[in-house]
């Protein structure tokens, strides 16, 4: 059924390629739209073909014992358990130093500051800093954090701190040559980021709209008061999601890690602490967590990937790695999400 | 040329409570304003104005965009301290008190002179928080204390009986009006004595409008105001006295109906009328 208007001549066609000009618009268009789906599809294609290819390599390894065993020399008994550990302690420091110097950074920058030419310079170079490579804040962690983590842990460490405390017993299974501990795995973690973190702080900061400052000024609150009650409660879901992400990229991060030196076959979780029953029943452990060696998800896999092997068993061991590795990963990113949305429901301006 | 007044229409009446002959002269001025100069950057925006308002009676703020009538408004309770740039020369007597001073604090004087904005700007929190907030922030945590005070403010914003079975919900989810109106509750909480209004309807519809109108000519009994609005129907509506304002300057000020009727100036006639601006 051809449409055609303009009446008795039919001199106006609005059929479908009546005009060859728009035809020709319209190929190009739909030509178009053809490749930018062929290039999102074939990069989803890829990362299908890895993800499945891992996960197949993963079968043979993958088990509830490889989360409850250590790195071993022999692949059949070879798990996880060390590096689940020492990225939970890992992250749970780097949130615990990031959060407060990023946010509270961001706060300054956005809401207190003002507009100095030292400050634009602190902001411009704030994205500069979340571009510079991991293993360059590896460097620093090595130069600056782990002399610093062994001059503290040896301030706490000794017969002394052991029998006033009775905290500090695993300080008498220290190794000789110290390696990086879990402090300053943190800190290096954190300097990684810190840049990231304030940034999106600072997004989520901006899109408070200034009415609701000038509101609460308005009725008498300070400064502080406006911006603890009303700028960063509205900014939380934003701030949030920008902090889980940069987390969950820092559980990630192998780089730095193997810069300042930790463990790779080790069978220590930080603290002796193996399960979560562990915890509970002696919580006093966790004080000797910060200065333990420690290994990480992506320490430990990197290390298994190159292990010799004549019939390749590590390989499937990495692969399960992996797989728990990208498990965690996707269900912190999961909760970024729903952060955001049920905190944003009441947000609306 | 037409002589001054002579091109002027009727004055449309007054909003209840908002007696147009009430003669101001006995009352205390709240505010008094002695040669204020104010300026953003290099650039000034008001010259040397002189103005008392006197107390427990509305002054409405007149004049085109860009006059100067809200940076004025929002010296009066030194909310422009909050741009960069900004200084003001001059006296404004609160209280007795020049507010331009630096040892004044602007956190009490905001307590004493509080502020409705043009965009109804209620907090993402309930309908209660809003009202309590400003209450909360100078210390007050009595709940009791906290849900009589809430509900007397809203009683005497009209919004009592609209609200106050869902106290606990968003105030997001209040109509503009209501929000709006929820905003003078909230100013009300913290008990100040003068309320400075930027525009308060020019957002809202007219029914919306005629009750925030209302509203004002039953708080004048009580409150000192200070309203800037673009509608000069309104302001002969809820003023005793208005002041014009033109390029940074007050032309003209003086009891309402003189204002609307027989202006002592050829500009104020001419922007009334609708000639310019």
């Amino acid at each position: 059924m051809s449409i055609s208007a303009g009446g008795a001549g039919g001199l106006v066609s609005f059929r479908v390629g009546a005009d060859p000009y728009i035809r020709r618009r319209l190929r190009i268009s739909l030509v178009f739209k053809w490749i930018c789906r062929l290039l999102t599809y074939s990069s989803l294609a890829v990362l299908g073909v890895l993800l499945t290819s891992i996960i197949v390599k993963s079968l043979d390894r993958l088990s509830f014992d490889f989360l409850t065993s250590y790195s071993s020399v022999d692949p059949e008994r070879c798990g996880i358990l060390a590096g689940v550990w020492g990225t939970f302690w890992l992250v749970l420091l780097t949130a615990f130093f990031s959060i407060p110097v990023g946010v509270g950074s961001a706060v300054y920058l956005e809401e207190l500051a003002k507009d100095s030419f030292f400050v634009r310079v602190i902001r411009i170079n704030l994205s500069n800093l979340a571009g510079v490579p991991s293993i360059v804040y590896g460097i620093l962690g090595l130069t600056l954090f782990r002399p610093m983590t062994e001059f503290l842990s040896g301030l706490f460490d000794g017969r002394h701190a052991v029998n006033v405390l009775g905290l500090f017993r695993l300080r008498l299974m220290r190794l000789e040559i110290f390696d990086g501990c879990v402090l300053a795995g943190a800190l290096t973690i954190s300097l990684v980021i810190l840049p990231t973190v304030i940034i999106a702080s600072q997004e989520a900061l901006r899109a408070v709209p200034s009415s609701i400052r000038v509101a609460s000024l308005a009725l008498g609150a300070t400064r502080w008061q406006t911006i603890w009650r009303q700028v960063l409660p509205a900014s939380l879901p934003g701030i949030a999601t920008g902090v889980i992400l940069s987390i969950s990229r820092a559980m990630g991060e192998a780089a730095p890690l193997m810069m300042i030196g930790v463990l790779t076959k080790t069978t220590l979780c930080p603290g002796g602490i193996e399960s979560p029953l562990q915890l509970l029943r002696s919580p006093g452990r966790i004080l000797s967590v910060p200065f333990d060696q420690f290994t990480a998800m992506p320490v430990a896999i990197y290390d298994w990937s190159k292990q010799p092997d004549p019939l390749d068993r590590f390989a499937s061991v990495a692969a399960a790695g992996i797989v728990v590795l990208l498990a965690v990963l996707l269900s912190i990113n999961a909760a970024a999400l729903i952060v955001r949305v049920r905190a944003s429901r009441n947000l609306k301006w | 040329m037409p002589a001054i007044g002579s091109g002027m229409t009727a004055v449309p009446p007054s909003v209840p409570g908002v007696d147009r002959n009430l003669d101001t002269s006995g009352h205390a001025a709240a505010i008094d304003v002695r040669g204020m100069n104010f300026y953003y950057g290099d650039h000034q925006v008001l010259y040397d104005i002189t103005l008392t308002v006197p107390e427990r009676s509305v002054t409405a703020l007149i004049g085109p965009s860009g006059c100067g009538k809200s940076t004025f408004l929002r010296t009066l309770n030194r909310m422009n301290d909050l741009i960069e740039g900004a200084r003001c020369t001059g006296e404004c007597l609160v209280e007795g008190q020049n507010i331009m001073d630096s040892s004044v604090d602007v956190v009490l004087l905001r307590k004493h002179v509080g502020m409705v904005f043009q965009k109804s700007t209620p907090f993402p929190k309930s309908i209660f928080e809003n009202v309590a907030y400003g209450p909360r922030v100078a210390g007050e945590r009595n709940r009791a204390v906290l849900g009589d005070l809430v509900e007397s403010c809203l009683r005497r914003a009209a919004l009592w009986e609209e609200v106050k079975d869902r106290l606990g919900t968003s105030a997001m989810a209040l109509s503009g009006g209501q929000q709006q109106r929820l905003c003078i509750a909230r100013t009300l909480a913290t008990n100040p004595k003068i309320i400075l209004m930027d525009e308060p309807a020019s957002a809202l519809d007219p029914a919306s409008t005629d009750r925030i109108e209302n509203l004002i000519g039953e708080l004048c009994a009580n409150y000192t105001i200070v309203i800037v609005t673009h509608n000069m129907q309104q302001a002969s509506r809820v003023s005793h006295q208005t002041a014009f304002f033109f390029k940074g300057r007050l032309v003209e000020c003086g009891p309402t109906m003189k204002i609307f009727t027989s202006p002592s100036e050829r500009q104020t006639e001419d922007y009334i009328t609708g000639r310019f601006g």
